[in-house]
C-alpha cells in the first residue's frame, strides 16, 4: 500500500506540470500578453514598462519558471479589475461554490443510486424503461436550459422559488438540481449496469438460497459490491461539476467561483482566470487521487501495476 | 449433360449473401429508436444544408410590431409565426432552422479535428507501447484533468470566438477521449494472430496500423463519434449561451436561449424552443450511438 501511494503520487507530477503549462499558455497563446491586458491605445512606453514590470521581456522558459514558482505558492498576481490578490478573490468565493457542488452531489447520489438499483432489480419492467428513458433525456438536456426552464416554471409561473441569489434553502434548490442533472443521469446508468453485473453472480444466488430477505440481499450483498465502480464514477464527476458550476452560477447569479471566472473572462482579468483554472484543475487532481486511494483501500485486489 | 442444365456458376437457390455493412444496417434499422434518431438527425442536417428552402421567414428580418409574439397556436400568436418571435421581432422557427447550420458545422468539424488527433495518437500509443504509450497516456490524463468547459471558455476568450477558433479549440479539447478508446481497442487486438502474421511477413509499422489494426477498431470509432457529436453540440450550445460562440447576428441555438433569457417572464417561448432543438439532436446522437454499438457488436449485450 505505501508503495502504491508513492507511485500514485509520483504520477501526479507530470499532470501538475501540464496544468501549470496550460495555465501559463492561456495568456501567451495569442502572442504578447501585453496586448491582452493593456488597452489597444496604450503608448509604447506604457507597454515597455508593463513588460519590464511583469518580466515579459525575459525568455519564455524563464517566465514559465517564475509563473510556476509563484503559482505553486498560490500567487497569480493582482486582479487587473479589483487590484487585490487574484487567488484571494477566488478563495473568497470558494465557500459558495462548494456549497452548491456538495448540494448537487448529495442530490445526485441520493437520486441516482436508488434509481439505478431499482431499475436493475426490476430489469426490463416499466420501472426500468422509465428510469432509462429519464437518464437519456437527462443527459440530452443542456444544464443551462434546465436552469432556465426551472426558473420559468418554479419562479415565474408558480412563484414558489426565487430566481437567483444565495442565502436560503429555497435559493439553493434550483441551482443544485440544475447542476446535478447530468450527474444524476450518469450515476443512475452506472449503478444500474454495475448492479446488473452483481445480481447475476453466484454469491447472490447463495445469499438467496440460504434464505436471506430480498432487501438484505440487495443492500448488503449486491449494492456493497456494485458500489466500488460507482464510487469511481462519482469521483470523476468532479470535472463535470466544475464545468457545470460555471454555467449554473451564471444562470442563477450564484456568487461563486464559476460566476467570477465568467466575469473575469469577459473583463479580460487574466490573473483571476489563471487562478481559477489552476485551482479547479488541482482540486480535480486531488479528488481523483483520493478516489484512487479509497478504491485501493476498499478493494484489496487492486495493487499498483 | 445437356446444355440446358444449370451450371455451378449460378447457384440460384442459395440465399444472396449480404455484405457486412448491409447486415449492420439491417440490424440497426430493425430498432424503432434507431429509425427515429436517424430521422431527427436527417431533419437537422437538411435544415443546415438548405435553410432558405425550409425556413418560412428571413431569420434576420426585424419588426417592431412583431416583438416577443407567442407561438401561433397560443393566445396572442400571429399566424405564420409558428414558434413566435424574439425581442427584435425575428421569427423563432426560422432562426432555429438557420441555427442548425452553425451548430452542426462547428460540432462536426470539432469532432473531425479531435477524431484525427485522437485516433492517430491512440493508435500510436496502443501499437507502440513503452515510452510512447506512457507519454501519450500522461498527455491524456493531464488534459482530462482540466474542466473542459472552463478551458475552452478561457481560450476562446483569449483568441476570440471565430468559427475556426471554436472548431480548433473544441477539437483540441476532445481528442483525449478518442485516444483512450482507440488505445484500448488497439491493445485488445494487438496480440491477435493476424497481427502477428502481418508482422512475421515483414509488414511495416504504418501498414500494420493502417491495414490491420485500424479497420478492427473502426466500429469503436464509429460508435464513439456519435456520442462525441452529442457532446460537442452540448459544448457549442454552452459556449454560445455564455456569449462565446459564433457571434450575432448569426443565429445559434445557445445564443437564442441566452438572448431570450432576458425576456423569460414576457415570452418564455423565445428560450424554450431552441433548447428543445438542442435536446432533440443530442438525444438522437446518443440513441444512435447506443444502437450502433449494439448493431456493430451483436455479441455484446449492453445495458
Amino acid at each position: 500500500m505505501p508503495q502504491y501511494i508513492a507511485n500514485r503520487l509520483l504520477l501526479t507530477l507530470p499532470v501538475l506540470f501540464g496544468i501549470l503549462l496550460i495555465s501559463f499558455i492561456l495568456t501567451h497563446i495569442s502572442g504578447d500578453p501585453t496586448d491582452l491586458i493593456l488597452p489597444p491605445d496604450a503608448t509604447e512606453s506604457a507597454r515597455k514598462s508593463f513588460r519590464e514590470q511583469h518580466g515579459l521581456d525575459r525568455p519564455l522558459w524563464v517566465q514559465f519558471g517564475s509563473f510556476s514558482w509563484h503559482a505553486l505558492q498560490g500567487d497569480f498576481g493582482e486582479s487587473l479589475r479589483f487590484g487585490v490578490s487574484a487567488i484571494s478573490l477566488v478563495t473568497e468565493r470558494m465557500a459558495a461554490t462548494t456549497e452548491l457542488a456538495v448540494a448537487a452531489m448529495v442530490l445526485a447520489i441520493g437520486i441516482g443510486i436508488p434509481a439505478g438499483v431499482v431499475a436493475a432489480y426490476w430489469r426490463n419492467t416499466v420501472v426500468d424503461v422509465v428510469v432509462r428513458a429519464m437518464t437519456l433525456v437527462g443527459q440530452a438536456i443542456p444544464s443551462f436550459y434546465l436552469g432556465i426552464v426551472s426558473i420559468v416554471v418554479f419562479a415565474v409561473m408558480l412563484g414558489w422559488l426565487p430566481t437567483g441569489g444565495r442565502g436560503t434553502w429555497a435559493q439553493l434548490l434550483l441551482p443544485a438540481a440544475t447542476l446535478s442533472l447530468h450527474i444524476v443521469a450518469l450515476i443512475t446508468r452506472v449503478t444500474r449496469s454495475c448492479m446488473l453485473d452483481v445480481l447475476g453472480q453466484d454469491y447472490i444466488r447463495t445469499a438467496r438460497a440460504k434464505g436471506l430477505g430480498e432487501s438484505v440481499v440487495v443492500r448488503r450483498h449486491a449494492l456493497r459490491n456494485a458500489f466500488i465502480p460507482v464510487l469511481t464514477i462519482i469521483g470523476l464527476q468532479v470535472g463535470l461539476l466544475m464545468g457545470g458550476v460555471i454555467v449554473t452560477e451564471t444562470v442563477f447569479s450564484w456568487p461563486g467561483v464559476g460566476r467570477l471566472a465568467i466575469q473575469a473572462i469577459y473583463a479580460r482579468d487574466f490573473p483571476v482566470v489563471q487562478a481559477v483554472v489552476f485551482l479547479f484543475a488541482m482540486i480535480f487532481v486531488i479528488v481523483n487521487l483520493l478516489v484512487d486511494l479509497l478504491y485501493a483501500a476498499l478493494d484489496p485486489r487492486i495493487g499498483y501495476k | 449433360m445437356s446444355a440446358a442444365e444449370p451450371t455451378i456458376d449460378a447457384p440460384d437457390a442459395a440465399p444472396k449473401r449480404r455484405s457486412e455493412t448491409q447486415e449492420v444496417l439491417r440490424r440497426l434499422y430493425s430498432k424503432p429508436t434507431a429509425v427515429l434518431s436517424t430521422v431527427v438527425v436527417l431533419v437537422v442536417v437538411l435544415c443546415a444544408l438548405f435553410p432558405w428552402l425550409i425556413a418560412p421567414h428571413d431569420p434576420f428580418a426585424q419588426s417592431l410590431a412583431l416583438r416577443l409574439k407567442p407561438p401561433s397556436f397560443a393566445d396572442g400568436g400571429v399566424a405564420g409565426f409558428w414558434l413566435g418571435t424574439d425581442h427584435l421581432g425575428r421569427d423563432t422557427l426560422s432562426r432555429i432552422i438557420y441555427g442548425a447550420r452553425v451548430t452542426l458545422i462547428v460540432s462536426l468539424l470539432a469532432v473531425i479535428v479531435s477524431g484525427i488527433i485522437g485516433v492517430w495518437l491512440g493508435l500510436l500509443a496502443g501499437f507502440s507501447g513503452g515510452v510512447t504509450d506512457a507519454i501519450i497516456l500522461r498527455l491524456i490524463d493531464t488534459q482530462l484533468a482540466f474542466p473542459v468547459v472552463l478551458l475552452v471558455i478561457s481560450l476562446v476568450a483569449v483568441v476570440g470566438p471565430s468559427l475556426t477558433n471554436l472548431v480548433v479549440l473544441m477539437g483540441l479539447s476532445a481528442w483525449p477521449r478518442f485516444a483512450r478508446i482507440v488505445r484500448g481497442s488497439v491493445l485488445s487486438v494487438r496480440g491477435l494472430e493476424y497481427v502477428e502474421a502481418a508482422r512475421a511477413i515483414g509488414a511495416s509499422r504504418l501498414r500494420m496500423m493502417m491495414r490491420h489494426i485500424l479497420p478492427n477498431v473502426l466500429s469503436a470509432i464509429i460508435v464513439y463519434t456519435s456520442f462525441e457529436l452529442a457532446r460537442m453540440i452540448l459544448l457549442e450550445a454552452t459556449l454560445s449561451f455564455l456569449g462565446l460562440g459564433v457571434q450575432p447576428p448569426d443565429p445559434t441555438w445557445g445564443g437564442m436561449i441566452n438572448s431570450g433569457k432576458e425576456y423569460l417572464s414576457l415570452s418564455p417561448a423565445v428560450s424554450l424552443f431552441p433548447g428543445m432543438a438542442i435536446g432533440a439532436i443530442i438525444l438522437a446522437f446518443n440513441l444512435l450511438g447506443d444502437e450502433l454499438r449494439d448493431a456493430l457488436d451483436p455479441q455484446l449485450s449492453h445495458d
